[in-house]
């Protein structure tokens, strides 16, 4: 089967090749015949069927182009050897040099990627993207680090590289005299900039640990400030021909302009996204778009001034998403990341296939003396500045930067299509081309040999992977305790720490733009909603009695509490914020848990098993077990009253599509009172109409069973329950379908 | 005034063998002790207890008991005080210094296990060497105090998980019959071996004076 998929893999790619180069050719000839025909004056016939291509010339294109990228795609996953060793961006741009080859030899205009095109179009998605889900936590940890490495970093970088450039451009004999300085330390200033994009494709398929990662993928991100600045500093600079003290001091303004000009105004989005953001609970369907369109407007906002428009968008992301997520529904949420995956793959397929489309068909002039001094020049210079820069950052840092650290944060900047657009940019014909095959072959050498040796560097040096991090609920209560506590401290000191800014502007700003009572809900909580359905997930995965309540496993609360002292519980009542946060966690399936700690990664999106229709299969075969186990659990012992075991806790298949509003609740029924059941269970036996609400309330109620310590009392409310699960007359078995896993 | 000032210089250079700290911040914290004080020579809960910013604090009282604590004075006793002295004040701010750069391994698991006790004492309020159920319960239910009504029930229902997983954890074949007593230091410091608590659990303390800057 697979040899099947891999052999019309190809195939359907030289199709696709010939449909596209056909197409180019008949949009030449296209117009021709309709000419021909309208100025006839004779009738003729009713055209039956006729041709006009130019009329969906361009989105054809468009679409066949992007088409073609994703089979691509498609291809190297299939063929299971090749994309475990090649990494998947050397193969696209592989597939673009094809491509360009080949519509160069039919001798046809190929598309270049025009930087109007990648700065407008295809870098928005993969920044948005990663701005989005950046992990905050250690990225302002780490922040000092990583402002040191993108503003310090590159400016060292673009001094270094420029200035020795025009040493060497000043080597008798290598024809490249007419390289002033000012051309020189422009093209340093394109050439230094670590590119995000190259980063992200590269990292993500090496799982390297999160320090590293955040360091230098937040530098790739943040430099972006200062390329712009040297770049147009440079630039205006080269046509004037002096600089002045003036100009330079203006260039120093200028970078700060940029780069807070584009936080602020990026902030701004944000903060109108997330109040915006409050007031869609009427109209949950287009909540996404009001985070595309936000952030994709301070994006465009910024540029318009010539500020960074990458931070920009990165700020958006980042100040938008806390209260974003607090307000939205589970659905946008999920909506929102899956858009955001999907336009950043199709971006960066698109960007590597065009790098390699560009670098057939672009003008060249190849000079062997600047070309390789310059691949030689940004690795001297990386490794140098990396060296330099951790020597002194680690007199600041509590955990330091070992070597190997160093190493692969040195070998880690890769250079990627900023640099190429931006020299695209450059309006000096005489040395575009040179420069441009220069930065084609950097960009070359980063991604192929670096890009390729880093993963079995990484083996090889045993760096730290990614740790799969299980918080149990005894970290996260420790986490916050101590959070309060340093707050605390530093205030009994007396001196404000960040521990006391942080907190206060959760207390105020929260209260703007989180809807209502959830500004108040405790992290805690929520956080153990999600470990209780995490728990119950897992049992549901491993399917075996032993497990059956790992909440429980070997040690029982009965044995942790203190003996002779069986205290009466309050049956607990479920208050209206309650219900909604209730319905809301579960409703959110564990996958929401699992990628809200991973989203950065796009491979882990991929690979999620609850996505996968095939699990559905091994779900409804351990539902069944798990039916089996639940009934047996909570049938009561023979002392009790009549007990007929639980017939059902159904589970609803994956792809169900509810016509829930989420706005509804069980408010009106959560008032009524039983005397003795909890009131969990009261609700859930008269719920004609509401099976999601019902099962979800059901299932709360069994997880906070589970829960609890079965002494005397409660092992009677359990029977209770127990009872109350298979109550449910006929109508209601239908929709006793329950949104365990949703 | 000349003996008054070479006495507490004397002072001084003991609390900074014992503490750690620097003269600079050590001044600075005994500045801040006379202002929380009134200027007495002592410092009682109340004066504690009146700092504005801890108002909106949780666990506020575990931290103001935190300092009247005698086991945080790493002299072997039990109990607590009713007043505090100078010398008390800067040994538990002690717990909260950062590692130097040049500590060895071990010094920096002293250190680690330091702080550890620290917490752990704070929840340990009946000083028995473990965590009971109910202690923990405590423990959440104040952490969970400010955050609007939260059923106690949902407190202790977190509490409970928090503490089976412990047990589960470090006692993995518990027949029914045993007795889980409590969380002991060890299966404490087992719950943080990913966290490196020497540098999570610290404050700056400042070696500028801060005195112009605010009341």
């Amino acid at each position: 089967m697979s040899q099947l998929w891999s052999s019309s893999g190809p195939r359907l790619t030289g199709f696709l090749c010939v449909l596209l180069v056909v197409s180019a050719h008949a949009s030449r000839d296209a117009g021709d015949p309709h000419h021909q025909n309208s100025s006839t004056t004779h009738r003729k016939a009713f055209p039956v069927l006729s041709f006009n291509y130019d009329h969906v010339k361009t989105p054809f294109e468009i679409s066949l182009w992007i088409l073609l990228a994703l089979l691509m795609k498609l291809g190297f996953h299939i063929i299971p050897r090749v994309s475990s060793i090649v990494l998947e961006s050397c193969l696209l741009i592989v597939v673009g040099l094809l491509i360009g080859g080949i519509i160069k030899a039919i001798k046809q205009t190929a598309p270049v990627l025009d930087s109007k095109l990648f700065f407008l179009y295809l870098l928005p998605p993969i920044i948005l993207d990663a701005g989005y889900f950046l992990p905050i936590r250690p990225f302002t940890e780490n922040m000092g680090t990583i402002l040191v490495f993108a503003v310090v970093g590159t400016l060292w970088n673009a001094a270094f590289i420029g200035g020795m450039m025009y040493g060497v451009c000043q080597i008798e004999g290598a024809q490249l005299g007419h390289v002033d300085l000012l051309s020189c330390l422009l093209f340093g200033a394109i050439i230094s900039a670590v590119d995000p994009v190259a980063v992200l494709a590269v990292f993500e398929e090496i799982h390297i640990n999160e320090l590293l990662y955040i360091l230098v993928f937040g530098e790739s991100l943040l430099n972006d400030a200062v390329t712009v600045v040297l770049y147009h500093l440079f630039e205006e600079f080269s046509h004037a021909g002096i600089v002045t003290v003036g100009d330079a001091f203006l260039g120093v303004v200028c970078f700060f302009v940029v780069s807070l000009g584009g936080v602020m105004v990026g902030t701004i989005y944000g903060i109108l996204g997330a109040f915006t953001s409050r007031f869609t609970s009427h109209t949950r369907v287009i909540e996404p778009l009001f985070v595309f369109l936000y952030s994709y407007m301070a994006y465009l906002s910024a540029e318009v001034f010539h500020l960074s428009g990458i931070m920009s968008l990165i700020a958006c992301g980042v100040t938008m998403r806390p209260y974003v997520e607090a307000n939205i529904s589970h659905k946008s949420y999920t909506t929102i990341k899956y858009f955001l995956k999907m336009w950043s793959s199709v971006s960066e397929t698109l960007i590597f296939i065009f790098l390699g489309v560009s670098t057939v068909a672009g003008p060249h002039a190849w000079n062997w003396t600047f070309v390789i001094f310059t691949v030689i020049l940004c690795l001297v210079s990386r490794v140098l500045g990396v060296m330099g820069l951790t020597y002194i950052i680690n007199k600041f840092r509590i955990v330091k930067l070992t070597k190997k650290d160093q190493f692969i944060v040195a070998y880690g900047g890769l250079r990627g299509a900023i640099a190429f657009s931006l020299g695209f940019l450059l309006t000096n014909n005489e040395m575009k081309n040179m420069f441009l095959t220069a930065i084609i072959t950097v960009i070359f050498f980063t991604v192929f040999v670096q890009g390729m040796t880093i993963r079995p560097l990484v083996e090889l040096l045993a760096v730290k992977k990614k740790e799969e991090s299980k918080t149990s609920i005894n970290e996260e209560i420790h986490t916050q305790f101590l959070d309060h506590l340093l707050t605390g401290i530093e205030d009994i000191c007396g001196h404000y720490g960040h521990h006391h800014w942080k907190d206060k502007y959760d207390a105020y700003v929260k209260r703007w733009l989180i809807v209502g009572e959830r500004s108040t809900e405790p992290q805690l909580i929520s956080f153990y909603n999600k470990m209780e359905m995490k728990q119950a997930m897992m049992l549901v995965e491993s399917g075996s009695a032993a497990k059956l309540p790992t909440l429980m496993s070997a040690a029982t609360l009965q044995n942790i509490q203190q003996k002779g002292v069986p205290s009466r519980r309050a049956i607990p009542s479920i208050s209206k914020s309650r219900e909604e946060e209730i319905r809301k966690i579960l409703r959110a399936n564990l996958q929401k848990t699992r990628q809200k700690l991973y989203s950065y990664r796009r491979h882990d999106l991929v690979m999620d098993p609850f996505e996968d229709n095939v699990s559905e299969i091994r779900f409804r075969r351990q539902r069944a077990e798990m039916e089996k186990r639940m009934s047996h659990y909570l049938t009561v012992p023979a002392n009790r009253q009549e007990t007929p075991s639980v017939r059902k806790v159904c589970f609803e298949p994956e792809n169900k599509v509810y016509t829930y509003d989420d706005s509804e609740s069980p408010r009106g029924r959560a008032a009524q009172p039983s005397p003795r059941l909890p009131d969990a269970i009261s609700l859930l036996s008269k719920s004609p109409q509401r099976p999601n609400q019902t099962s979800a309330l059901r299932a709360k109620g069994s997880t906070e069973l589970r829960a609890k310590a079965p002494d005397e009392q409660e092992e009677q409310d359990q029977v209770k329950l127990s009872r109350c699960f298979s109550d449910p007359g006929p109508n209601e078995e239908e929709e006793e379908d329950g949104s365990f896993l949703s | 005034m000349g003996a008054s000032q070479t006495h507490s210089a004397y002072k001084y250079q003991d609390l900074m063998t014992k503490t750690g700290f620097s003269l600079e911040q050590i001044k600075n914290l005994h500045y801040r002790f006379r202002q929380l004080s009134e200027n007495n020579e002592t410092l009682s809960r109340e004066n504690l207890e009146n700092i504005k910013d801890l108002a909106d604090n949780p666990i506020k009282k575990q931290i103001v008991e935190a300092f009247f604590d005698k086991r945080n004075q790493h002299q072997n006793e039990m109990g607590s005080f009713e007043e505090i002295g100078f010398e008390q004040f800067v040994m538990v701010m002690s717990h909260f210094r950062p590692p130097t750069p040049k500590m060895t391994e071990e010094e920096k698991l002293a250190m680690r296990k330091d702080k550890l006790h620290f917490l752990f004492n704070m929840h340990d309020s009946d000083n028995d060497g473990k965590i009971t159920l109910e202690e923990y319960r405590k423990v959440v239910e104040e952490l969970l105090s400010m955050s609007g009504d939260i059923e106690k029930d949902t407190a202790r229902g977190i509490a409970d998980a928090a503490m089976l997983e412990v047990a589960s954890t470090n006692v993995p074949n518990m027949g029914p019959d045993d007795y889980y007593e409590g969380i002991t230091f060890e299966h404490f410091e087992q719950m943080f071996k990913e966290v490196e608590m020497e540098s999570r659990m610290h404050v700056r303390f400042l070696d500028v004076d801060t005195r112009t800057i605010h009341s």
